[in-house]
């Protein structure tokens, strides 16, 4: 589903963020992705979503290589990828409710066939009575949910949450990674990026890659 | 009691208040439908919408002027096309008035010639009362006498024959068809005619360009916006169309301004020149410009003008906004 092979990045004129980085994401796998901050966990999602090029080595998407994807044949892969940004980074103007349906209304469907997906999503995640509020005047947590809940819409093959929990209390970390595992249940491929040890914790049988010193490890 | 009348009046206003906006967004809506995903006030439309009023108006102008020169034009030529003149100089041993009999007859003779009539002495004079003052002696001065002729309608005469007779008959006479006067007036409208279409052009380049640095601005303003929808996958027309709804409303707002603004100037200087026309003197515009007005291709051409305006402006943000995003991620 992803494939790494020999992978570097470096920002600039820099030291290489990400060295040799090598790796494969089974379909319907879960996988932690840690590292102390810094160490280039967000740089490798970003990798992942092909939001930047690597400087060397191959990324492999889908049984794609990503250097040779036309612009249309990458919106259409990340319709099939789902993204939690660390930052949330959802659109300031638009409701709860058309933030979450972004996904569906820039494949050009008709609100009619996706409002009550998107309503009963809403209400799975706890945003129910929060349909019509905008982003200005929703708590971290909320903003955390709606972010996720715009990520899960579309069903993705393939999940990249970047410390999604890292907003909420102990409880709700809690009822958001059971969200994640019954996705990866329906078969969604997952890789969350935390240093939040006691997530990790509550999902022991995950496999975890770990980032430090720019490089990548990986424990079964 | 009072909370039953204060309930019921003002329901009605808020049922009409539609969330669809003003007649531009829902013609925009139609045309492009879906959510506006760009916020309006992010873009600086006011300005925009100014340029495009004084650019159109421009263009308008420029374009109505073309159409009357091109009318009047139309009109000298023919008129003039088909009015010829002899001129008989007076000479030493002719007697000019059997001259100007002789070159009647023979232009009367001549086929092809519908009409033909003689300053006599007298209209002679009046043609030069303005220059020369009441008093006018004609036979003092060796003043020529001119023969109108008028071709038939869709005919042509044989002129060099009528020249060749003219010349036995009547060797002081001169046949002049007006053709350098033609030539004349077909080469100025021309030269005017090219002269609009260079401004024409200068105000669309113009145009394009203004419009471009405003798309670049309201982009750079919304590169967020862009970012998000590009990782929700959205392709790069999506967000084209996105930015491209929101500048044809402001292309069609300054296209309307700009042509109702031309079209009231042309209105305003047909009035006045309708006025000058009316007092004494005023008769030579007439005869330069006819009734100054425009008519229905005048009114069309501006009509064309204000819409291409809306719609140039639509295409060249989509042109920068398409090259802008073949640069992103
Ligand atoms: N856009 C950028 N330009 C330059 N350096 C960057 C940029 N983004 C991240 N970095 C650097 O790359 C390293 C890894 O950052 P990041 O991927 O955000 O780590 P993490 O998500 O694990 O905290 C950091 O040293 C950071 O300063
Ligand atoms: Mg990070």
């Amino acid at each position: 589903m992803v494939r790494f092979e020999n992978v570097g990045l470096r920002y600039g004129m820099g030291p290489e963020t990400l060295q040799d980085i090598t790796f494969t994401i089974e379909p319907q796998s879960f996988q932690f992705l840690t590292g102390p901050s810094g160490a280039g966990k967000t740089s490798l999602l970003r990798l992942m979503m092909m939001a930047l090029a690597p400087t060397r080595g191959f990324i492999t998407l889908f049984g794609r290589e990503t250097s040779s994807l036309t612009k249309d044949e990458i919106s259409a892969m990340r319709r099939r990828i789902g993204v939690v940004f660390q930052e949330f980074r959802l659109l300031d103007h638009l409701t709860t409710y058309e933030n979450i349906a972004l996904p569906l209304l820039v494949q050009g469907r008709e609100e009619a066939t996706y409002r009550a997906e998107v309503m009963e999503l809403l209400q799975w995640v706890g945003l129910g009575d929060h349909a019509h509020s905008f982003p200005a005047v929703m708590s971290g947590g909320e903003k955390q949910r709606a972010a996720i809940a715009r990520a899960l819409i579309v069903q993705p093959d393939l999940l990249l949450a970047d410390e999604p929990t890292g907003n909420v209390d102990p409880a709700l970390a809690r009822r958001l990674l059971r969200l994640f595992v019954e996705l990866n249940k329906s078969g969604t491929s997952i890789v969350i990026a935390t240093h939040d040890l006691g997530l990790m914790d509550q999902f022991e049988s995950a496999k975890r890659l770990v980032l430090a010193d720019s490089h990548l490890y990986i424990y079964d | 009691m009072t909370e039953g009348v204060d309930t019921h009046t003002p329901r009605v206003a808020s049922t009409e208040a539609e969330p669809a906006g003003g007649l531009f967004q829902r013609l925009a809506g139609w045309m492009f439908p879906g959510r506006n995903l760009i916020p309006a006030e992010s873009i600086a439309g006011r300005a925009l919408v100014t340029v495009i009023a004084i650019m159109t108006f421009l263009a308008a102008l420029t374009a109505g002027s073309a159409v009357l020169i091109y009318g009047a034009s139309q009109e000298w030529s023919s008129l003039v096309a088909r009015e010829m003149t002899i001129q008989i100089k007076p000479a030493l041993g002719r007697d000019l008035e059997k001259d100007t009999k002789l070159a009647v007859d023979i232009a009367r003779a001549h086929p092809g010639i519908a009409e033909v009539s003689a300053y006599s002495e007298k209209q002679s004079a009046q043609l030069l009362e303005p220059w020369l003052g009441p008093d006018l002696d004609l036979k003092e001065l060796p003043v020529p006498r001119l023969v109108v002729i008028k071709q038939g309608e869709g005919e042509t005469p044989d002129l060099a024959a009528l020249r060749q007779k003219l010349a036995k008959a009547v060797p002081n006479a001169i046949l002049d068809n007006h053709r350098l006067w033609v030539e004349r007036l077909t080469t100025m409208a021309r030269a005017l005619f090219v002269a609009a279409l260079v401004v024409l052009l200068l105000v669309l380049v113009s145009m394009v360009l203004a419009v471009s640095f405003a798309t670049r601005g309201a982009m750079a303003g919304n590169r967020e916006i862009i970012d998000v929808l590009h990782f929700v996958g959205a392709e790069d027309r999506y967000i084209a169309r996105e930015f491209q709804r929101h500048f044809l409303i402001l292309g069609l707002q300054g296209g309307l301004a700009g042509g109702l603004a031309a079209v009231f100037a042309f209105a305003i200087v047909g009035q006045l020149l309708s006025a000058w026309v009316a007092s004494p003197g005023g008769e030579q515009v007439a005869s330069l410009f006819g009734t100054f007005s425009l008519g229905w291709g005048g009114y069309l051409a501006i009509a064309v003008i204000s819409l291409a305006m809306a719609i140039l402006t639509a295409l060249a943000s989509r042109m920068a906004v398409a090259r802008r995003l073949s640069g992103l991620m």
